[in-house]
């Protein structure tokens, strides 16, 4: 029995369960909800073509792969996957910059491989660090962003390091 | 970001030149945007498919739920917040709507919580504490179900894509407790 896959169909019979139960408009709440999200992916789009357009040119070139090489040594030492390297730095600046990564890195190493597994589990566990803090921070009077900058950056060198760690422990 | 774009894409243009792969580096000028294209298609799909099984949670009032029971804990993790306060019903939906996934709600929500947790600032509670604390909670990822990476996964021909669930849980629990004890000792006293 595959444990993520039964999380998963639970969550989905549960949403439905629970909202006929308590009579709510299944179908125009879906259609809701659906909407919604698809206008979020559809403007993502421009933002995601001009970032496809460097990783890609980088990718093409060869810096990537030179990147790499460059890298491996260290991530050796970490336990960490080189090819993985460029999108962990990249993940708490652009979330969009992180997406275009994590497609190239699947589509180089398989995403069923465990650079794949990584680069997939590091970018589902951390979030856009720099973009975040800044936003809440301006909502508000005091503007000492410096402990949370330093926390948040603590937590995302955590998901790195420990999404190497968990993939080897979870998935072999 | 302009700035550093513009230093990657000439990065790469000048490195092509070099090693000869200058043929290939101009492919994916004008192959690029077909590749975003059909990302986002099949981002699309999938993000819209969790948005309705979302907005069911949402609608049928599963989401208040979960934020009943998270605000014993929350009152716990923020010093001195009001127990019945504004501000601690503030943090509430804004972790559940982070926790659900609801990128789109969770910003709003958020922001009207560190303005609440402002507004509640009386003599002996370290506000400056609380904010930096929701702002650091905000930039760990706590959704629960990663819904974008498992699509990227399954355009790329993944045999499970959901298979990282297990590891994301557990790694995301570990960054958002290094995070929070970090922000603690670093407001310690504040």
């Amino acid at each position: 029995m595959d444990v993520s896959s039964v999380i998963l169909l639970g969550v989905t019979v549960f949403a439905f369960a629970y909202a006929a139960y308590k009579r709510v408009d299944i179908v125009s709440a879906f259609c809701e909800g659906a909407r919604e999200n698809l206008k979020v992916a559809i403007d993502l789009l421009p933002t995601l073509c001009l970032l496809m357009l460097a990783v890609s040119m980088l990718r093409a070139s060869g810096v990537l792969d030179w990147l790499t090489g460059i890298l491996t040594p260290l991530a050796v030492k970490l336990g960490f996957p080189a090819e993985c390297l460029p999108l962990a730095i990249l993940r708490p600046i652009s979330g969009s910059g992180a997406i275009a990564l994590l497609e190239d890195a699947l589509r180089q190493c398989g995403p069923d491989s465990f650079p794949g597994r990584v680069a997939s589990t590091l970018c589902a566990s951390s979030e856009t660090t720099f973009y975040t803090v800044a936003v809440y921070f301006a909502a508000v009077k005091s503007k000492k962003p410096k402990a949370a900058l330093i926390s948040a950056l603590a937590g995302d060198l955590a998901a790195f390091i420990f999404s190497a760690v968990t993939v080897r422990i979870m998935l072999g | 970001m302009g700035y550093l774009l513009c230093f990657l894409i000439f990065t790469a243009a000048c490195y092509s030149v070099k090693a000869h792969t200058e043929a290939l580096c101009a492919a994916a000028v004008t192959g690029c945007g077909e590749s975003a294209l059909k990302l986002v298609i099949t981002l699309a799909g999938s993000m819209a498919v969790w948005g309705g099984i979302l907005n069911l949670l949402e609608k049928s009032g599963a989401a208040k739920k979960l934020t009943k029971t998270m605000k014993p804990l929350i009152c716990k993790i923020f010093k001195g917040i009001k127990k019945d306060g504004e501000a601690a019903e503030a943090i509430s939906l804004n972790i559940t709507a982070n926790l659900l996934g609801l990128g789109n709600a969770a910003t709003p929500l958020g922001l009207d919580a560190m303005k609440k947790i402002e507004a509640e600032e009386r003599p002996g509670v370290r506000t400056s504490a609380n904010l930096t604390l929701l702002a650091v909670i905000n930039a760990c990822s706590l959704q629960l179900i990663p819904t974008t990476v498992s699509a990227i996964r399954s355009a790329l021909g993944s045999e499970n894509p959901m298979e990282i669930l297990p590891c994301v849980i557990i790694v995301s629990a570990i960054s958002v407790t290094v995070a929070v004890l970090t922000a603690k000792a670093l407001t310690h006293g504040r």
